[in-house]
């Protein structure tokens, strides 16, 4: 989806403003937001690609004005929302009206080093070989799913090269059909593509940058010399 | 709260917003955990549990220690660049949003800077949850058409000859940069060298220190 969360090249936000000192969480809301979503994460009842679509798919003008946790926050209870998980009153009330929905799994806190450590590995065995090398060259696909994708806009259309191949991950752009679990893991290869800065963005842009994506195979197509 | 945007115009009127608008998010969360926690999808130990390992556990002095040692073991080193993801899990750093790791090394020549332009996406097993600064719709917009533009923003600059190589984190690899070892500091030990390497300098938005803060 071309949306407001594409943000790779935009101007006018302004400078960089680091803060000093910078605490952890600027409030203690943010720190059982961040923990309330990693637990439900766990749930098992969507997966990263879903919960990244979640906070993409909130309005325009709400996902700008929001801070990152409050995010979070309205995307996690969209996605309770959408499978029945909570009501919009429960939400609102803080009590629970409705029974609750199976879920596949609940985090406890004996088991939350242990899931925190391994994490959710998304590399798979490949079912085909590689179409690309390192060295080749490719053009990322001028393409504008209606729906979850990780291709940012500002390379579409543009031609780079090939530096890593990172064996075949879950595909986001299928990760997202199924709702549910069992959840699509079709794993397409991973390729790091590097591009000039002047092929992103004209013969006036600085001559000294470049910028890499990581790219699955569906986004890509060779360049015919 | 509007730290995701940063805007210096806050008169005394936008503040009283911003507090009630932290107090609202404050009881809009507060809400919800009591929900789901009725529910019984959530257990608030396991929540306690998960603040407090990032609250005191992981956090960028483990990028530290993985640069620290890259510096002054060339086995390592070596073994960081070809194959971060089980270099630094020998160090006991493994796991979410860490599970694929790709180390670049800073050279005279090049400088590498990480950033997310479509989410946040953060090696948070070395360098624990990301700053503001690199959530905001400036650092995720500015980062890959003006890299020199940030290095400013940070106080910085680079030789002119500098090329700037910018990692779009847009898959489930998180990168970490490894920053140049600064003149000077032969005789330290590992953990006085890690001590000079910041959070900002692992993601090319700073440089190692030359002396310990």
């Amino acid at each position: 989806m071309n949306g407001v969360h594409d943000m790779g090249g935009l101007q006018g936000f302004g400078p960089v403003v680091p803060e000093i000192d910078e605490p952890l969480f600027h409030a203690p809301w943010e720190s059982r937001a961040m923990a309330v979503t990693v637990a439900m994460g766990a749930s098992g009842q969507w997966n990263i690609d879903l919960a990244r679509s979640a906070r993409e798919s909130l309005p325009p003008a709400v996902y700008l004005s929001s801070s990152y946790y409050e995010i979070w926050i309205r995307a996690l209870e969209q996605l309770m929302l959408e499978r029945g998980m909570v009501t919009p009153s429960e939400l609102a009330s803080g009590q629970m009206q409705e029974p609750p929905s199976t879920v596949a799994r609940v985090l406890r806190a004996d088991t939350v080093d242990a899931a925190l450590a391994a994490g959710t590995p998304t590399l798979r065995t490949a079912s085909s070989p590689a179409h690309f090398a390192v060295g080749q060259r490719v053009r990322a696909r001028n393409i504008h799913p209606q729906g979850h994708t990780r291709l940012p806009r500002y390379v579409r259309g543009h031609t780079g090269t090939v530096v890593h191949v990172h064996g075949a991950h879950v595909y986001p752009d299928r990760h997202v059909s199924q709702t549910l679990p069992p959840f699509d893991n079709h794993a397409e290869w991973l390729y790091t593509v590097v591009f000039d800065g002047t092929e992103l963005w004209g013969e006036a842009a600085d001559p000294k940058v470049q910028v890499s994506v990581d790219a699955w195979q569906p986004y890509l197509e060779a360049v015919i010399a | 709260m509007s730290a995701h945007t940063p805007d210096h115009s806050h008169g005394p009127d936008e503040h009283s917003h911003e507090h009630s608008h932290l107090s609202e998010m404050d009881v809009r969360v507060r809400a919800l955990e009591t929900l789901l926690t009725r529910k019984g999808y959530v257990d608030p130990a396991a929540i306690d549990r998960i603040i407090e390992t990032y609250e005191t556990e992981v956090g960028p002095h483990h990028g530290a220690r993985v640069v620290a040692k890259a510096w002054t073991d060339p086995a390592f080193h070596d073994w960081l660049l070809q194959d971060a993801t089980a270099a630094i899990a020998s160090l006991g750093y493994t796991g979410r949003q860490g599970e694929h790791m790709v180390a670049v090394a800073n050279t005279a020549e090049v400088h590498n800077m990480v950033v997310c332009t479509l989410c946040s996406c953060y090696p948070w097993p070395i360098l624990g949850l990301p700053p503001v600064w690199y959530k905001s719709a400036a650092y995720r917009a500015k980062a890959v058409i003006d890299p020199r533009g940030v290095l400013a923003d940070f106080g910085l600059s680079l030789p002119e000859h500098t090329t700037y190589r910018v990692w779009d984190s847009t898959a489930e690899v998180r990168y970490l940069v490894l920053p140049m070892r600064p003149a000077g500091t032969e005789a330290l030990s590992e953990d006085e060298l890690a001590k000079l390497v910041t959070r900002n300098a692992m993601i090319g938005t700073g440089l190692a220190l030359t002396e310990a803060p």
